[in-house]
């Protein structure tokens, strides 16, 4: 007996040492989780492939982002992402020699990249990012901006980087950004054109128009800014403003009747005019537009959908040269070897694209032609940037980096596609889920497990691990065994549901589907419509998830998109299958969108959603268009309301259904609306900065509380609050703009079918910005509280009073309860809230709230930080019932002791050591297991992973250890089995004896 | 302003440890126009608190009033923020790896921009604006080595110390019962019919 005990002690022992955490280790990175790193929509590019070693290209984005990448394989070496109002206007790189004037180092190259954005100039250092300087300029006004950096550049104060913005001229040394001089030239309609310096000359042209009719130039001289000369000249008619620098003496300006080129030559500051009507250049005339690439004695014009070029001759004469397609992008004129310039144009047929290069001075020269197969889904190319190399021949090779019009960036080279990157994800606007599809059999998957060896070795090794027996190679082993773990990937749906597709629109109108299990992309396709070219993507919604009948369907989701900025432009609806990624059908919808109302718990007999659609004339339009989509709302039109907010007027607007605007239109799908209710904020004290209501799809397990004390409350769950939060006029500015006494903050809980007013809150001396997150029966917001000078977070909780009656079990029992009573928005709620509110030590730019399956798992909010790190903050910690002291049975209810300020602990960063960076949402989604949440950040970046708030109770991790359990079971059989056969033999000689 | 150093990487690697004796005399000055001025500050992280993946000056924001502008540092750790209006203004630095405290900021309109700074989670206040970090973050969980107290101080060690003392203790106790006795207590025993391990066992008998 006491062998059997001693044996299985043993066992315990072993097992006992197994057992694991469930806290992020450092090695678990990348098995749950993946991030993605872009840079966004590419502006500028300046390539850097001088010398040996790492060729580059620095970029410029319309995410305000500036970054080198590798031009081999197209992967980011530095990055820096700009606040969001600091947009980029140019990017250019500053080589040179370091003389004497360097005080460490002497001699060596020194590689800058300047950047010039919101009067800021900031020099970063080539190979690393680091920023060397930065200067602030002055500027006056906002006007556009030029950044000029002189070719060959050294580094002595004899060069200088001259910049025009806001008015100013401003010439800086690039050795350590001081500010040399500076001109004024905001003088009352006077506007800079461009600001010219020839080679290895000491004069600055600035060419300026006054009045739009008065051409001005003056000579500065680069080393003092003085004005050298000054010359005008009156010109009979307006320019347009529309100019092309051909040379260093020559623009080319149109006319403000665009039709009339003007070339404006300055030789030795002389101004003269010379005229050419378009109409002498090509035969069908149009109105023009000079296009931006910059070639030398040469422009662009576009004229009636085609681009011509057009040459300038020495005297500044025109004449025409060659003409293009439309659909045509060409690059800035490069110089090539023996004086020669060359540019670059793209253009597309079929699924093709043509690269050419040709000589600028010779257009039948042609250096490069290349064809090269290109995806439909990526659209027309938007911008190319060109840069040469010499071939080993001594020829000249040509690289070039396109721009498509999904916001892709793709490098071509010697007829192919080296790298691309899917840079439309960077601008993510909306997100969904989707399901994959079911398993099926004779489907085949990709291979399960090998043979039975494999999978014990496997185990062991694992076993080796958590013992932290392992030694490195095995370590190395046992991640690259993690990482590909089975069905991590796979294309079908799982028991779990662990695997899901995450359906990203983005703002270039592409729609990508992300796998969760490595990030990738499924399928992507481009938006299109039968009205427009390319619909701008509003938002997505889930349009048809077959789950009871209808299971042949294929899961679809509804893409809104307009066709144009404005908002009163009409709406497109597309509708993609979302296992393919194929576009069914995309319809003109003829009228306008102003807001998408799924309908809650409406499908049709094909488990289509319904959608209601608001235009800007106050009707709404039912989707889908069937008869028994119209049945089904029809009989339940009474009980449809809904609500608009009109943020710059402050009022809020409730709306329920009035009849079908037959007598406007014949359109049977299209309803009037009649005002129910408004709730007007006073201009003068209030003005909305937030407004939030519920997740519509979010399930509350129970609605009662039992509180320690057997107190039951019960939670106000209603799908009809709408959380409102206004500021004083004063206090909608930035931190720094009122004094506490100025700003106040006025939170409210608007039930949105009546109109009604049910909690109000006020905090003085607090300002915005308000991020909120609002769930079940509570809403939490973050905010500036000016007088502590830090922000706060504050809870309010909502419970229901007209049901706090039953706690009475006799009541219960002889029917005296109003359990069963219908909930309705029109039976004044007796409600009442707790609240408490927190300091919290950072910014915050978005929270959201993790939701499971049931909602029985207890929530975590997940706060997105401005640097860009998302917390997970168990939803105890902003629980209104703690309290300083909590007693014994509140602890032992999980009520943690109150203190003035919300912890920070770094383990909870749910994005461990990265950075979401330009972070602007977060989206979660249910798992099948209950226990787990799934969590998709988007910002420049792109981050997912699982989460569990209340640890994975309902599964075994995927540390778990089945071959120590089956190790185990199989050493206990044995153990009973000896100690059988031991304890039988004691017990013969026993009896012998 | 103090001279500011040329970038090169040596340098900034230097600057961690030497800038304390180099820019001792900082001070807090900001200048400007009437309603606009400048706020000037460093941040400094001491050697002995950097964890190998952070503490890239390169990737450090500065960010003042959560979100109005951004800045980054120079090599030498300086940042810099132009244009600002008098007022109170909150500073906050964004380092991974580190936890920084925000700053409350006044510039002065009287005393033409004359700058005061206090930390807001210690309501500590600064003489100059050189800005450190509160802790060091560890993002991960530090996998415990193995160690066999702390198995054996788990619950789970706990209970298997119980029973290893019972297994192998007890019987020693027993052996120093009586003989006799404890043959009678075991004759007491069976005859009350405790089943033992092996008539448990099948085939037993």
């Amino acid at each position: 007996m006491a062998m059997a005990l001693r044996l299985y002690l043993l066992l315990i022992v072993f097992v006992s040492s197994a057992i694991v955490s469930f806290s992020l280790y450092e090695d678990q990175v990348g098995l749950m989780d993946w991030h993605q790193r872009y840079i966004g929509k590419v502006k500028h590019a300046v390539f850097h492939t001088q010398k040996t070693g790492r060729k580059r290209v620095i970029v410029s984005t319309e995410e305000n982002v500036v970054a080198s990448l590798d031009l081999r394989h197209g992967e980011i070496f530095w990055r820096h992402v700009l606040g969001t109002k600091d947009a980029i206007d140019g990017v250019d790189i500053a080589l040179g020699k370091c003389k004497e004037s360097c005080l460490d180092v002497p001699n060596t190259v020194f590689a800058f990249t300047l950047m010039y954005h919101r009067s800021m100039l900031r020099a970063w250092n080539l190979p690393d990012g680091q920023m060397v300087w930065e200067t602030s300029l002055h500027s006056a006004q906002h006007s556009k901006s030029l950044l000029s950096v002189p070719v060959n550049l050294k580094f002595d104060k004899d060069y200088s980087i001259l910049v025009f913005g806001g008015g100013y001229l401003h010439a800086v040394s690039p050795i350590d950004g001081e500010l040399l001089w500076k001109k004024d030239f905001t003088a009352e309609g006077f506007e800079v054109q461009r600001v010219l310096q020839p080679l290895e000359s000491s004069i600055v042209y600035v060419l300026g128009f006054l009045h739009s009719s008065e051409a001005i130039v003056y000579q500065i001289d680069s080393k003092s800014g003085e004005v050298v000369a000054e010359k005008s000249k009156a010109f009979p008619g307006r320019f347009s403003g529309e100019i092309s620098a051909v040379s260093n003496d020559k623009v080319v300006v149109l006319d403000s009747t665009r039709s009339i080129l003007v070339t404006i030559s300055f030789v030795d500051g002389e101004i003269s005019f010379q005229k050419t009507l378009i109409s002498s250049l090509v035969e069908d005339s149009g109105e023009a537009e000079i296009l931006s690439p910059l070639l030398s004695n040469m422009l662009a014009v576009k004229v009636n959908k085609r681009t011509i070029f057009v040459r300038v001759g020495d005297q500044g004469k025109l004449e025409m040269v060659d003409s293009l397609s439309d659909e045509t992008a060409m690059s800035d004129s490069l110089p090539v070897a023996d004086d020669q310039v060359a540019f670059a144009s793209v253009h597309h047929e079929g699924s093709k694209i043509h690269l050419t290069v040709k000589l600028v001075d010779d257009l039948d020269t042609v250096l490069l032609r290349e064809s090269i197969q290109m995806d439909q889904h990526r659209g027309r190319v938007d911008r190319v940037f060109i840069n040469n190399y010499i071939k080993t021949d001594r020829s000249n090779g040509f690289r070039a980096l396109i721009v498509m019009e999904d916001h892709s960036l793709l490098l071509l080279q010697q007829g192919a596609i080296v790298w691309s990157r899917e840079e439309g994800l960077a601008s993510v606007t909306d997100v969904t889920t989707a399901e994959l599809p079911v398993e099926k059999d004779g489907v085949s998957v990709a291979k399960v497990e090998h043979t039975l060896v494999d999978w014990l070795k496997g185990h062991i090794l694992k076993l080796k691990g958590s013992l932290l027996l392992a030694s490195p190679e095995d370590v190395v082993a046992i991640q690259e065994m993690r990482m590909k773990s089975s069905g991590r990937s796979k294309l079908t749906r799982d028991h779990n549901g662990f695997r899901k597709l995450f359906i990203a629109l983005t703002r270039a109108g592409k729609l990508f589907a992300l796998h969760t299990g490595d990030g990738r992309i499924v399928w992507s396709t481009l938006l299109n419509s039968p009205a427009c070219a390319r619909p701008s993507g509003i938002s997505l919604y889930q349009w048809q998830v077959p789950h009871h009948h209808a299971m042949d369907e294929n899961p679809s989701v509804l893409v809104v998109g307009r066709c144009g900025s404005d908002s009163s432009s009409p709406g497109v609806l597309s509708f993609v299958d979302v296992y393919t990624g194929k576009e069914i059908s995309s319809s003109d919808i003829g009228h306008s969108v102003v807001q998408v109302m799924p309908l809650p718990l409406f499908t049709d007999s094909t488990e289509q959603r319904l959608h209601l659609i608001a235009d800007t004339d106050g009707h709404v339009h039912l989707y889908p268009k069937t008869p028994e989509a119209l049945g089904i709302f029809q009989r339940e039109f009474q009980n449809v309301y809904w609500y608009n907010v009109e943020g710059d007027d402050g009022i809020i607007r409730g709306h329920g259904m009035k009849s079908s605007c037959a007598g406007e239109t014949a359109d049977e799908y299209c309803f009037t609306t009649r005002e129910l209710w408004t709730v007007v904020f006073p201009s003068e004290s209030e003005k909305i900065i937030s407004t939030l209501t519920r997740k519509p799809n979010e399930v509350v397990h129970t609605q009662a509380k039992v509180s320690t004390d057997q107190d039951v409350l019960y939670k106000y769950v209603s799908r009809n609050l709408l959380f409102v939060a206004t500021v004083s006029p004063k206090g909608a500015g930035e931190i720094g703009s009122v004094t506490p006494e100025e700003s106040a903050l006025v939170v409210y809980l608007i039930d949105t079918v009546t109109g009604r007013i049910l909690h109000r809150l006020s905090h003085q001396g607090c300002q915005g910005p308000v991020h909120a997150v609002f769930s079940e029966n509570w809403v939490v917001y973050h905010y500036f509280n000016l007088r502590a000078h830090k922000y706060e977070v504050t809870v309010v909780e909502i419970y229901d009073q007209s049901r706090a009656e039953n706690k009475n079990v006799w009541k219960l029992v002889l029917g005296k309860h109003n359990l069963t009573a219908p909930i309705s928005s029109y039976s004044r709620p007796e409600m009442f809230t707790k609240s408490q509110s927190y300091f919290f030590p950072q910014s915050v730019k978005t929270i959201a709230v993790t939701s499971t399956a049931k909602g029985i798992t207890s929530k975590q909010l997940l706060i997105g930080t401005i640097g860009d790190q998302i917390l997970a903050l168990d939803k105890r910690f902003v629980d209104p019932r703690r309290t300083l002291n909590p007693s014994q049975a509140e602890k032992e209810e999980g009520i943690i002791p109150l203190t003035d300020s919300l912890p920070i602990i770094p383990q909870s960063y749910i994005t461990h050591s990265l950075k979401v960076e330009g972070l602007r949402g977060i989206v979660t989604a249910p798992a099948k297991l209950e226990s787990t949440t799934h969590v998709f950040a988007y910002g420049v970046d792109l981050f997912y992973t699982r989460l569990a708030p209340s640890k994975t109770y309902d599964s075994l991790t995927d540390d778990f250890s089945y071959a120590l359990l089956l190790i185990t079971i199989v050493a206990l059989v044995a153990a009973i089995y000896i100690t059988w056969a031991l304890s039988e033999k004691k017990e013969l000689s026993e009896k012998w004896r | 302003m103090a001279p500011i150093l040329r970038s090169t990487s040596l340098v900034a690697l230097l600057v961690f440890q030497i800038s304390l004796f180099l820019f001792t005399s900082t001070l807090p000055i900001s200048s400007g126009s009437e309603d606009s001025y400048t706020i000037t500050g460093r941040v400094r992280i001491p050697a002995s608190t950097a964890i190998g993946h952070a503490a890239k000056f390169s990737n450090i924001k500065v960010v003042l009033n959560g979100g109005q502008n951004i800045t980054f540092l120079r090599p030498d750790g300086y940042f810099t923020f132009h244009k600002v209006t008098a007022g109170t203004h909150l500073i906050e630095v964004y380092a991974l790896g580190f936890f920084f405290s925000p700053v409350r900021v006044d510039v002065s309109a009287r005393h033409h921009g004359k700058v005061q700074a206090t930390l807001t989670e210690t309501r500590r206040s600064l003489t100059e604006l050189v800005l450190e970090p509160l802790r060091a973050d560890q993002y991960y969980e530090l996998r415990e080595p193995f160690n066999v107290m702390a198995i054996l101080k788990s619950p789970m060690g706990l209970m298997v110390g119980f029973m290893v003392v019972v297994v192998f203790l007890m019987p020693k106790l027993m052996e120093n019962i009586d003989p006799e006795e404890m043959k009678r207590t075991q004759e007491e025993l069976r005859n009350q019919g405790v089943p033992s391990l092996s008539s448990l066992l099948p085939a037993s008998r």
